[in-house]
């Protein structure tokens, strides 16, 4: 009885608010637009019985899908998220690492502050954090004024609105996914292996190459999964920092939404990104699940 | 022709292969070696010996060259080794966590050394092989490290170390992590396999059976310091120190004045008793405080006191340590003092000849104890 | 071997400076006098004052603080339910679907849960307001709840509940009396991050919320997009500090705690 309460009170809850939203995304990507209060057609009428039902499944076509590929904004804003992500992973492992590497190489006393210190922006708002970003990247912003005063450029330079802001603005908020799993893998490495290393004629350099790299993989390839996965579904980021000029996927659903009001093309969009979405998320269960049973 | 012993640290001729000349190692406040000089021979199996925090690591790190004296020097074949990185150095080491790579096979982890020196495919090849064959893990070489058993990991570690063909080879606590009956049979195999290779072999560890076992020489240690260093034997019957002494072995330590008499000396322990007779190496002046080592081994336990024997003293057994093949029993003197007295079980224990609170004698010869002045 | 090379002091110093100076400049120009806020003009609280007079914000904070503590709280109890039922319910039909559900909102981009809630809540004609953002950050943030408290449930010495039920304990006694204090760390903090994930989030309740419902974050979305504003740089001081005092409050109790720990330990030892 207290099982049954258990699994039934949470179950019904995702069902309700998760799994069916869901399929009506589904189901009105396959709908027509219509200029009406929901702005689709057809809405499925019970009433009508089996005719409405089957009056339903008639209506549904893939007609915007078609119409994702025809015009390409589309498609050109899923390619640009993709690359978006992968450079900013990319840039956010050229940071994070050496950060994560510095946090295990420090001494004991200082770990927990160091810890705290990359968590405590998780608990601040993300959107206050590329909010200042703003300040800081526009043309008469903090960044320009510095350049100017030290005569490094004699014009300011444009990087707000432009997708160099997108970047800094994506790495500075995705920094501590990266950083933590880095941190814990090199955190459990034995320092043992470097001096066996070292011992048996490797220099610094290469022990770091041969041992120390190899050795992070798991956490490299974890931190990795987790800022890719999220930005290419971002919209606060290329939205306040990058301008009309940055095509990114979350962007042209919300426009497509609040601004054309074209649920049905709106819902095709998040079907699609779910879609790319799947393989990403499926290699990165694997690879948790596979370190899981190393840990063994 | 007979063999001649293997005792080069009592031939002056003898160069050493390892010289700590006055090394003296700090961490900050803290004296981890303190002022030490001392010569490794060639082909040696030498063994530190000592609590932890004894400072036994910090002369091996020192050796492998992850530490560096404060000050001193230590020569290794006549040379200065203080400048040479450890990746330089014809040292190798085994760890005691085996410090194995876990993401190299076992043939990679001992190709790891000799990949570094830019050897060609087939030298390398063939010395992995090699190496396999004489630690026994042919079959095991595509394993991962965490593929094998403890004693198969443990035997790649000293394949690895040892593939280098170092002059000198390090092992700290190289048999830690495997219990005991494994840990005996590998002793075995690791005096082998020195044999085998003429590497001369550094040895820390804190088991001093082990020690004992595999070592031409054992140095205890305490507090940063050599107590003694010497053959096993001489550690366990010439002890220079009671600490030595209760390091190695079950001993009874009863401290008492000297009194030169005879041969040896007279040791007054209690008022109103017959002193105990000893003869000593040691000199000392008349009733200067000394302290009387005796192994329980060599106390015999009688109902009668025995005839033959000066050192004679009767008690109570207060308790027994039953190990198979010996018993301890362990003694109370009417004066207060505690002595252990140890005899082989060769008859079936129901048949055993003393029980708690029995009152019995114990005697030992007069070579049987040693004197120590501190 | 931990050393602390000119690298690791050179990469930790950028690094924290690459994290914080944004924030840095932040505060220091939310004491800015002038309305321009890339030019100093010298130091000023008028903004906070401004803030503190303008009545859409302090209503959009009542709204935020009305819904993350319900919401979070709701995710908690249900979160810690479903961590019970991932963790010990074994087997039961529709369970990968039941764990599915659990871990995808962690991935599912904020614009499709959004999305996808809003469409829900037009299709059975609930009125869009402070309720159907509560409903759609409890089904996000539970699932984060989940995984907190289901981390710690693993590591969960059964035992304990064995040898309180051997005691006379009723199952759900057991679990009030032995399961819950011990999980509630993980609970709490479970709370805290459903916590702070209402507060912060602006994309759900951007599409769940209805006019008369603004949260703190779709007002300062609505009125950042038009640019950097001083009153902004001075709520955003008042958020940053509130957690920044929060965070470093917890970890000194944590800290203060785990040292009382070592002491109790030390004088334990000190009397046998």
């Amino acid at each position: 009885m207290g099982r049954l309460f258990l699994i039934a009170l949470p179950f019904a809850w995702l069902l309700a608010l998760f799994l069916v939203p869901f399929l009506i995304v589904l189901k009105i990507s396959l709908s027509d637009i219509a200029l009406a209060i929901p702005p689709y057609t057809p809405t499925l009428d019970l009433s009508e019985g089996w005719a409405g039902i089957k009056a339903f499944f008639a209506e549904l076509d893939f007609e915007n899908f078609v119409f994702l590929t025809t015009d390409d904004l589309y498609w050109k804003s899923y390619l640009s998220s993709l690359r978006i992500a992968a450079l900013s992973t990319l840039l956010t492992l050229l940071v994070g690492y050496p950060i994560a590497y510095g946090m295990a190489n420090a001494p004991d006393h200082w770990r927990p502050t160091l810890m705290m210190l990359v968590i405590l922006p998780f608990w601040t708002s993300f959107l206050i954090r590329v909010y200042s970003w703003m300040g800081i990247l526009s043309t008469e912003g903090y960044l320009n004024q510095i350049l100017l005063w030290l005569g490094l450029i004699t014009e300011p330079l444009t990087i707000l609105n432009t997708p160099v802001a997108v970047y800094i603005g994506i790495v500075y908020t995705y920094l501590p996914f990266m950083i933590l799993p880095i941190y814990s893998a090199l955190e459990r490495m034995d320092g043992s292996l470097l001096e066996a290393a070292e011992d048996l004629g490797c220099s610094r350099l290469s022990a770091f190459w041969l041992i120390t790299v190899p050795l992070s993989k798991n956490g490299i390839i974890a931190g990795c999964f987790l800022v890719f996965i999220p930005v290419i579904g971002e919209f606060v980021i290329p939205s306040l920092l990058g301008g009309s000029r940055t095509l990114m996927i979350g962007k042209v659903l919300w426009e497509e939404f609040f601004n054309n009001r074209d649920w049905p093309v709106a819902s095709a969009v998040a079907v699609i990104l779910l879609l790319i979405l799947i393989v990403p998320i499926v290699l990165f269960q694997m690879n948790e699940q596979k370190q899981r049973e190393a840990d063994q | 022709m007979g063999q001649t012993v293997f005792e080069p640290w009592n031939d002056p001729e003898a160069k050493p292969l390892i010289q700590f000349k006055n090394v003296t190692k700090r961490f900050g406040d803290f004296t981890a070696i303190d002022n030490q000089t001392f010569d490794i021979y060639e082909r040696e199996f030498f063994a530190l010996l000592g609590p932890s925090g004894c400072g036994k690591t910090t002369m091996m790190r020192m050796l492998a060259g992850f530490e560096k004296p404060t000050e001193g020097t230590i020569l290794l074949g006549g040379q200065d080794i203080a400048p040479i990185p450890p990746n330089k150095r014809a040292v190798n080491m085994m760890f005691q966590s085996y410090a194995l790579f876990p993401h190299l096979t076992v043939w990679d982890n001992i190709a790891f050394g000799l990949r570094r020196d830019g050897k060609s495919k087939e030298e390398i090849a063939a010395r992995v092989e090699e190496m396999l064959k004489l630690t026994r893990l042919t079959q095991f070489a595509r394993r991962k490290p965490h593929q094998i058993s403890g004693g198969q990991r443990q035997r790649v570690a000293l394949a690895r170390s040892l593939a280098k063909a170092p002059k000198l080879l390090l092992l700290d606590e190289p048999m830690g992590a495997l219990d005991a009956k494994l840990r005996t049979a590998t002793q075995f195999e690791l005096m082998d396999i020195q044999e085998k290779t003429g590497t001369t072999f550094v040895i820390v560890t804190h088991d001093q059976e082990e020690a004992m076992t595999v070592a031409s020489r054992v140095a205890v240690m305490d507090n940063g310091r050599i107590i003694q260093a010497d053959t096993p034997a001489r550690i366990y019957e010439n002890p220079n120190s009671v600490y030595v002494a209760d390091f190695i072995g079950e001993v009874t330590i009863i401290t008492g004045r000297a009194y030169k008499s005879g041969a040896g000396y007279e040791i007054h322990y209690a008022e109103g008793t017959a002193p105990f007779y000893a003869e000593s190496e040691t000199g000392f002046g008349d009733g200067e405080t000394c302290h009387l080592a005796l192994r329980p081994e060599k106390v015999a336990i009688s109902a009668e006191r025995p005839e033959a024997r000066r050192n004679a003293v009767q008690g109570e057994i207060i308790d027994i340590a039953y190990l198979g093949n010996l018993s301890t029993y362990h003694v109370k003197l009417p004066t207060g003092q505690m002595i252990k007295a140890q005899t082989a079980n060769t008859r079936r224990l129901s048949r055993r000849d003393f029980t708690w609170e029995d009152r019995v004698w114990l005697s030992w010869s007069d070579t049987a104890a040693v004197l120590l002045r501190e | 071997m931990r050393r602390l090379t000119w690298f690791n002091v050179t990469s930790l110093t950028l690094g924290f400076a690459f994290l914080y100076l944004p924030m840095l400049i932040l505060i220091v120009y939310s004491f800015n006098e002038s309305k321009l806020v890339t030019v100093w003009a010298g130091f000023s609280t008028k903004w906070y004052g401004e803030l503190l007079r303008d009545q859409a914000f302090i209503d959009a904070a009542k709204v935020t603080l009305q819904v993350a503590v319900v919401s979070s709280t709701v995710a908690t109890v249900l979160g810690t339910m479903a961590a019970l039922v991932l963790v010990r319910a074994g087997r039961f039909y529709g369970r990968t679907l039941f764990s599915g559900m659990i871990y995808a909102p962690l991935v599912m981009p904020e614009v499709i849960t959004g999305l996808s809630l809003l469409l829900l809540f037009i299709g059975i004609g609930l009125d869009r307001g402070t309720i159907t953002i509560i409903l759609a950050h409890t089904t996000f943030s539970m699932a984060f709840v989940a995984v907190v408290v289901s981390s710690r449930l693993v590591t969960f010495d059964r035992s304990l509940e064995e040898a309180a039920l051997d005691l006379g304990c009723s199952p759900f006694d057991a679990f009030r009396l032995v399961t819950l204090p011990i999980i509630a760390p993980a609970v709490i903090s479970g709370w805290l991050l459903a916590f702070t994930l209402s507060l912060d989030d602006l994309v759900i309740a951007s599409f769940t919320a209805g006019p008369s419902s603004t949260t703190l974050p779709i007002k300062i979305w609505s009125s950042i997009r038009l640019g950097v504003s001083p009153e902004i740089n001075a709520l955003s001081t008042i958020m940053i500090g509130i957690v920044a005092v929060g965070v470093i409050a917890a970890s000194l109790i944590t800290k203060r705690a785990s040292l009382r720990q070592q002491a109790y330990e030390r004088a334990a030892a000190a009397q046998t």
